[in-house]
C-alpha cells in the first residue's frame, strides 16, 4: 500500500529530528520498502497503522526503530576496492613508518552498518601489515542502528553479503560455513570495537584518529549537518590523519580545512597544514 | 579487452556478457570446458575468463587444471562461477588455478564487485 503524504511527512519529520537524515520528496519508496520489514516484525497490519501508533505516543523504542531502519546504510566488504588499493599500497606503509616509534594506530569507521567495512580493513591489516598486531592498534566501528550493530558483533554473513567484493582468498582463511551462514574468525571479530553512535548528536570521547571512513554516510544529511559533523572529525582528526569519503562525495564547500588527495586517490582527504 | 565465458547454460552466458559489455570486453563464449580449452588455444588474446563448474564434456576444475598447467597462461585472470557454494568448493577451485570464486545466484553488482577484484573496474 502506498504511502500518504501525511504519513510520509510524520516519518519524515520524526527521521529528521532524531538522526538529521533528509528524507526529501521523492523518497516515499523508501519508507516504505524499509519499513515494511518493521511493519511485519512488530506484527502491523500496514504501514498507515505503525504511523497510528507512533503518533498515539511519546519517543519510545518502536520510533528508535523506525529513526534506525531508514537511518541504515547499505555496506560490503572492500566496497568500492580502489580506496582499499590505495591504502595497501601507498597511505598504510608511509604511515606505519611514520608511527613506527609509537605503534600505535588509531581508526574510526562510522557508519558501519553491519561491520563489512571495518572488518575488511581488518583483514588487510592482517594480511599486508601483520606488524600492526602487536601495536596498539584501535579500531571502533560506529552506527546508529543497535540492530546493526548486533549483527556486526556476531559477525556471520549471508551467501549473499560474503559473495559482495570479498576476495575468495579471504574468504576461505577468514570465515567458517556454518547453517546460519559464513562466520567471521575470531580473531577478526576482536580487531574492531562497536560502538553506537548517532553523528548529530553528542559523540562519546574518542582517541584522535589516524584515519577516519565516513563513506556514504553524509550523503543523507543536509548541508549545514555535514559542516558541523566534518567541523568535528576535523578537530578529532591527527594533523596527519586521513578522511575517507564515499567515492562520488567531497568536502569541498563544506569545510576548507580539508585538502582532497590527488586525483588517482578518490575519497582521501588531509587536513589543510 | 575479450573475455571468455564458459557455461552450458546459454542464458548465464547471456547474462555474464549483458555484465562485461559495459566494461568495455568483447566477449567469447564456450559451453563446456573442451569448448572453452580450444577457444583459450585459438584466441590470440585473452584477458578474462568466467568457467561454470558443473559441465559436461570437462568440467570446470578440469579446464582449470588443464589450463594452467600450460605455463604461458599462469596470468590468466580466471573465475569460477558456481552454485557449489561450501567452503571446500572454494577451496578446491583455488587449488586448480582459480584467481577469482563468485556463488550463483550473483547480481550485476556483485559480478562487478569480483571483476573490480581482479582489476576490472568501471572504464
Amino acid at each position: 500500500m502506498a504511502i500518504r503524504s501525511a504519513e510520509f511527512e510524520y516519518i519524515r519529520t520524526l527521521v529528521l529530528e532524531r538522526s538529521a537524515v533528509v528524507l526529501e520528496p521523492g523518497k516515499e519508496y523508501l519508507v516504505e520498502s524499509r519499513l515494511a520489514r518493521l511493519v511485519a516484525q512488530e506484527g502491523f497490519a500496514s504501514l498507515p497503522q505503525l504511523v497510528e501508533r507512533l503518533r498515539a505516543n511519546r519517543f519510545g523504542p518502536l520510533h528508535r526503530k523506525v529513526v534506525e531502519a531508514m537511518a541504515t546504510n547499505e555496506t560490503m566488504f572492500f566496497r568500492d576496492a580502489r580506496p582499499f588499493e590505495v591504502l595497501r599500497v601507498s597511505i598504510l606503509p608511509e604511515l606505519l613508518r611514520q608511527r613506527a616509534t609509537d605503534r600505535a594506530l588509531d581508526v574510526w569507521c562510522s557508519g558501519c552498518s553491519t561491520g563489512q567495512e571495518p572488518y575488511s580493513l581488518a583483514m588487510l591489516l592482517r594480511e599486508h601489515f601483520p606488524i600492526v598486531l602487536g601495536w596498539n592498534l584501535r579500531i571502533v566501528a560506529s552506527d546508529i542502528s543497535r540492530d546493526s550493530l548486533d549483527r556486526a558483533r556476531r559477525g556471520c554473513y549471508s551467501q549473499l553479503e560474503v559473495n559482495r567484493g570479498l576476495p575468495a582468498p579471504l574468504l576461505l582463511k577468514y570465515f567458517s560455513k556454518r547453517e546460519e551462514g559464513w562466520q567471521l574468525s575470531h580473531e577478526v571479530r576482536r580487531m574492531v570495537e562497536f560502538v553506537e553512535i548517532n553523528l548529530v548528536e553528542p559523540w562519546p570521547l574518542l582517541p584522535a584518529m589516524d584515519i577516519v571512513f565516513m563513506r556514504n554516510v553524509l550523503i543523507y544529511f543536509g548541508v549545514e549537518t555535514k559542516k558541523s559533523i566534518l567541523g568535528k572529525v576535523r578537530r578529532l582528526l591527527k594533523p596527519d590523519g586521513l578522511l575517507l569519503l564515499g567515492g562520488s562525495e567531497s568536502t569541498l564547500y563544506l569545510d576548507d580545512a580539508f585538502v582532497p588527495s590527488p586525483a588517482e586517490r578518490p575519497g582521501l582527504f588531509r587536513l589543510r597544514r | 579487452m575479450r573475455a571468455l565465458v564458459i557455461d552450458d547454460s546459454a542464458v548465464t552466458r547471456k547474462i555474464i556478457k549483458q555484465i562485461l559489455h559495459p566494461l568495455g570486453f568483447e566477449v567469447f563464449e564456450a559451453g563446456d570446458g573442451q569448448e572453452g580449452l580450444n577457444q583459450v588455444r585459438d584466441l590470440d588474446q585473452l584477458d578474462l575468463v568466467l568457467v561454470d563448474w558443473n559441465m559436461p564434456v570437462m568440467d570446470g576444475i578440469q579446464f582449470l587444471r588443464a589450463v594452467r598447467a600450460q605455463g604461458a597462461l599462469s596470468s590468466l585472470p580466471i573465475m569460477m562461477v558456481s552454485t557449489n557454494n561450501d567452503a571446500e568448493n572454494v577451496a578446491t577451485s583455488l587449488e586448480a588455478g582459480a584467481t577469482e570464486y563468485i556463488m550463483k545466484p550473483f547480481t550485476p553488482d556483485m559480478m562487478r564487485a569480483k571483476l573490480e577484484l581482479l582489476g576490472f573496474g568501471q572504464p
